[in-house]
């Protein structure tokens, strides 16, 4: 009974903070306060709610009781851990956004941010309690079109209104998959109902079932983000407001994963072990051109979108060697490796909430997203710089911070398929898992031009002159999430028993092993192990030592001088390097693979040898968008343009139209053809 | 809990006091094949005492970055110090990680040098950090799948088990598989420790420099914490080399002080023929080109691949 209540309560929370958003629309202050924090309220009881889920039993609630559309929810461990991350991740960012949306104060409508905000965190929600299909494909709808209003808060700019239509058309691709995989279910089951559609997938024959695989995969992989449908993505996630970005990329994209780790393993019995390979190989993909993208791009932004799109595939890969392994009837490895997906999702939504969080302060306060403007950062803003740089830490999987336990992990999973005996899982397995490192590397790369050439050293411009420290509620929200990339970095061995909980709903139980003991990781039947609290205490223990050497010889003060410049007397920041010079070494290194164009323009004075100006244009090409979609766009507009010819503008023509459609469904239906 | 604890200490010291030497061996050989006189094998400590007494001139750009960075790189790579086996096998903290944790410990370490060569502002600096990232990130893939077919092989990535296990083999131990691993490594090892042919470490030519433009703004206590942090991580890695590929000699538990003092002089004989060997390369060889690098680094990942095919195909997959 308590459990409605949380649950209910939830709900309640939300709509109270969407309508009072709209009800003080006028008072900014207020009404920031009002729907921010009551959706800050409805998380934490989200929290309690999905941890008592995880350690009790499932929560199902009917709707109504009609006999053919059945509408409820249904929340398993699986739910429930994805209604714990969406939880988690909106107290923080809700915390966070009291503060940020004073930016917008009187130059925005906050009511609105507001009331979209509410609504799309509501439909996350739904999305993952929903029990029946028709239910489902609503409330995704309803967040696909929140979240689209979103991206587009700051319509007045161009940019933004083109980055809505890529993704609203993009997403709607993806929900037309998403319903023809379902119907796939629907014809076997009979039902709408998800419940009917695990027993639908044990009888479906082996080419519905592999048909179903691949629309799952090619509608809920365009949510996600997976390479080659990803193009969306570093569109829409710079455009949204950050705390929205923060949600989007954080929690939305883990959203589709939910899902597609619902229709793999429990509706589709992941019985085949190739569709195991195809999202490993999916996720390998995505990783490394995710990160191959990020590493050379100067908008924070769009590199964090970027860097999404690899974590997404970094998680791809941990599911797809949980399928591989499940297909081969090793449920141990396979807990393992889901394991190590979900341990991603999870370090993924916090340090990437906490990075967007950060990219918003730096906005906020300097009002560019160009790394190229920043530079000193950490001196104008200290609390936000050690904020954000534990988020780095955290993104390149640097030891004893939350990414590295679950890149640990990953690369375990894939050790471990020697197990499987075979020749070609091995291999393939290995050539992951040398991506997976490369990826890690260039990931490392990438956060180290961020925070370096952006908060470390000297002002490039004015904007970063006049940084300011981030207000209250945003170092909140950020510190949330900062303090949990450390625990999570520190304590894995107290999530690892909960994500086995949770592995247990999809994969089955395992009595018999265990993956953590005291304070150490452990894989099980071999002498593998990690302690992250060993290595940060021996850390600590030799920082303290070095501190106290280096104290105790170094009384005097040291001697502070310039920076050598080779003896020239002035260090500006005109003299440091830039984050384009920066990643050159890579874009040259993957040249084929960015074909960049440069373009150098210089005018002279009436003498050849004095150069009035010059102007240097050097730009990468996005392969996939240009060699894969804009050949479908151009065929597709030429094609529209002939279609035009039947669109009369005559009322007397569209009526026709539709008395012929009727006409035909009627002699459909009469000649035999099912309803 | 007191012999654990002598152990670790003791395993700091070997690393403290031996890693120095390793680097004047290495400058006393590369000199005798120059047909120089060289200076002696102790001045690398005459060097860090020299150092250790004199200010550190700061970059007025600075932030507390530049001051953190040495101690904690210095502190992992301690860390990942007393994770690898030395002499013996039995490590009272070997539970803390395994090969990969080394790894990623040695990423930390490299990750703040990085950090703070950014800090002051100076192109060097940058210069030093984008190579100095680029070249982790081309060993990445290659180191990855050597471990993978060493880890393969033995059937983990702990380390005191990956040593204990192999020198148990005795010669079967030298199998094509291991020997292409070597290989890789070996490659690796020379991207790793910054010597020719990926860096020069005895340069200050701007346009050659890696490691030492990433360290150009330290000075006095700094700087020698700094490198005596790069000499230890040298010493590491050669020790993974040693007890990964030529375990055989180490001492497998505490067995009386004469077998512990007989497996730390084969230890220390074993990484003085690793030095010779690298000493021998970088003498050979002349420094190649920086976007020639992926070349070389290819090699190794080619030599670690077929390690890992050679592996299935022998154990019959």
């Amino acid at each position: 009974m308590s459990m409605n209540y949380l649950f209910f309560g939830m709900f309640v929370f939300y709509l109270v903070g969407a309508t009072s958003a709209v009800i003080l629309n006028k008072k900014d202050r207020l009404c920031s306060y009002t729907s921010f924090m009551s959706a800050a309220i409805a998380a934490l009881l989200g929290i309690i709610f999905s941890i008592s889920v995880i350690f009790g039993d499932t929560f199902s609630y009917d709707l109504s009781g009609g006999s053919y559309l059945k509408f409820g929810f249904f929340i398993d461990r699986l739910s429930a851990f994805f209604i714990l991350v969406i939880s988690i991740s909106v107290l923080a960012v809700s915390i966070y956004s009291t503060g940020y949306v004073r930016e917008y104060f009187g130059k925005k409508n906050i009511g609105y941010l507001g009331f979209l905000y509410n609504i799309f965190i509501l439909s996350m929600v739904f999305v993952a309690s929903a029990d029946n299909a028709v239910m489902f494909l609503i409330v995704w709808e309803l967040m696909s079109v929140v979240s689209y209003f979103l991206v587009v808060y700051e319509h007045e700019k161009p940019e933004t209104r083109k980055a809505g239509f890529i993704y609203i058309v993009m997403t709607h691709i993806g929900t037309g998959f998403i319903i023809m995989s379902f119907l796939i279910f629907v014809g076997t089951s009979g039902s709408y109902s998800f419940g009917t559609f695990a027993e639908a997938g044990k009888t479906m024959t082996p080419l519905l079932k592999d048909i179903a695989f691949i629309f799952a995969l090619i509608g809920f992989g365009t949510k996600a983000g997976i390479v080659p449908l990803h193009i969306w993505l570093p569109y829409a996630h710079p455009a949204a407001p950050s705390n929205v970005s923060a949600l989007m990329s954080g929690v939305m994209i883990k959203i589709a994963i939910f899902m597609l780790i619902r229709v793999f393993f429990v509706f589709l019995g992941a019985s085949q072990s190739w569709w195991g390979y195809v999202v490993l190989a999916l996720g390998t993909m995505s990783a490394i051109l995710g990160i191959l993208y990020a590493v050379v791009e100067s908008d924070i932004k769009r590199m964090l979108a970027f860097s999404s799109i690899e974590n997404i595939g970094i998680i791809l890969i941990g599911i797809g060697a949980s399928m591989i392994f499940f297909a081969d009837g090793k449920p141990i490895l396979s807990t393992l490796a889901a394991m190590a997906a979900l341990y991603h999702l999870l370090n993924h939504s916090i340090f990437k909430g906490l990075l967007f969080m950060g990219a918003g302060s730096i906005l906020f306060s300097t009002h560019t997203k160009n790394i190229e403007e920043l530079g000193g950062l950490i001196k104008k803003m200290p609390k936000s710089a050690i904020l954000v740089l534990i988020g780095v830490l955290s993104i390149s999987a640097l030891p004893p911070f939350s990414g590295f336990i679950s890149e640990w992990l990953t690369f375990q999973s894939l050790l471990l398929g020697f197990n499987l005996k075979e020749t070609f899982p091995m291999i393939i397995l290995s050539i992951s898992a040398a991506i997976l490192a490369l990826t890690g590397a260039l990931a490392a790369f990438c956060f180290l031009k961020f925070f370096g050439i952006g908060f470390l050293a000297l002002p490039r411009t004015k904007h970063a002159e006049h940084a300011k420290e981030s207000n209250t509620p945003m170092l909140i929200g950020m510190g949330i999430f900062a303090s949990l990339s450390i625990l999570l970095g520190i304590f894995p061995f107290y999530v690892l028993p909960i994500l086995e909980r949770i592995t247990a709903s999809f994969i089955g139980n395992l009595d018999s092993f265990t993956f953590s003991s005291f304070a150490t990781v452990a894989i099980p039947s071999s002498t593998i192990s990690l302690s992250t609290p060993a290595i940060l205490a021996l850390m600590f223990i030799f920082m303290l030592l070095l501190f106290g050497i280096l104290f105790l010889i170094n009384r005097k003060k040291q001697p502070v001088y310039e920076t050598w410049g080779c003896g020239q007397p002035v260090s500006t920041s005109r003299n440091e390097y830039t984050a384009t010079a920066f990643s050159k070494p890579v874009q040259i290194w993957f040249k084929s693979l960015y074909r960049p164009a440069r373009e150098i323009d210089v005018t002279y004075t009436t003498s050849p040898l004095l150069k009035e100006s010059f102007k240097f244009e050097s730009r990468i090409e996005q392969v996939i968008e240009q060699y894969l979609y804009e050949p479908v766009v151009d065929f597709v507009i030429i094609r529209s343009r002939k279609a035009r010819r039947i669109q009369t503008g005559s009322i007397h023509a569209y009526l026709g139209y539709i008395f012929g459609t009727l006409v035909i469904l009627f002699m459909f239906v009469i000649a035999g053809g099912s309803p | 809990m007191i012999p654990a604890l002598v152990s670790v200490i003791l395993q700091i010291i070997i690393i403290l006091a031996l890693s120095p030497l390793i680097s004047g061996i290495i400058k006393k050989i590369k000199a005798y094949f120059q047909i120089r006189k060289g200076p002696s094998i102790f001045q690398p400590y005459y060097d860090i005492a020299k150092l250790l007494r004199k200010d550190s001139v700061v970059s007025q750009n600075v932030s507390w970055i530049f001051h953190a960075a040495p101690i904690i790189s210095f502190a992992a790579v301690l860390t990942a110090g007393l994770l690898i086996p030395i002499y013996i096998t039995s490590l009272p903290l070997g539970f803390a990680g395994d090969l990969i944790a080394v790894v990623y410990l040695f990423a930390l370490a490299r990750f703040f040098t990085a950090l703070a060569s950014l800090d002051a502002g100076s192109s060097f600096g940058g210069m030093g950090a984008s190579r100095e990232m680029f070249v982790a990130a081309m060993v990445e893939p290659a180191l990855m799948l050597s471990i993978f077919a060493v880890a393969l092989n033995v059937g983990s990535t702990n380390l005191s088990y990956i040593s204990q296990t192999l020198s148990g083999m005795g010669l079967d131990a030298l199998s094509p598989y291991q020997i292409l691993a070597f290989v890789a490594l070996l490659i690796i090892a020379i991207a790793e420790t910054g010597r020719i042919p990926v860096d020069n470490p005895s340069t200050h030519l701007e346009l050659t420099m890696i490691h030492e433009a990433m360290i150009l703004e330290y000075s006095g206590k700094q700087l020698a914490i700094v490198e005596l942090g790069a000499m230890a991580k040298q010493l590491l890695i050669f020790s993974l080399i040693a007890n990964i590929f030529f375990p055989w000699g180490i001492a497998s538990a505490y067995s009386g002080i004469a077998a512990l003092v007989f497996a730390l002089f084969v230890y220390i004989l074993k990484i003085v023929i690793i030095a010779i060997t690298m000493a021998v390369i970088e003498t050979s060889t002349a420094k190649w080109r920086l976007f020639r690098l992926p070349d070389l680094l290819s090699i190794s990942l080619m030599f670690s691949f077929l390690a890992l095919v050679s592996f299935i195909i022998v154990k019959g997959g």
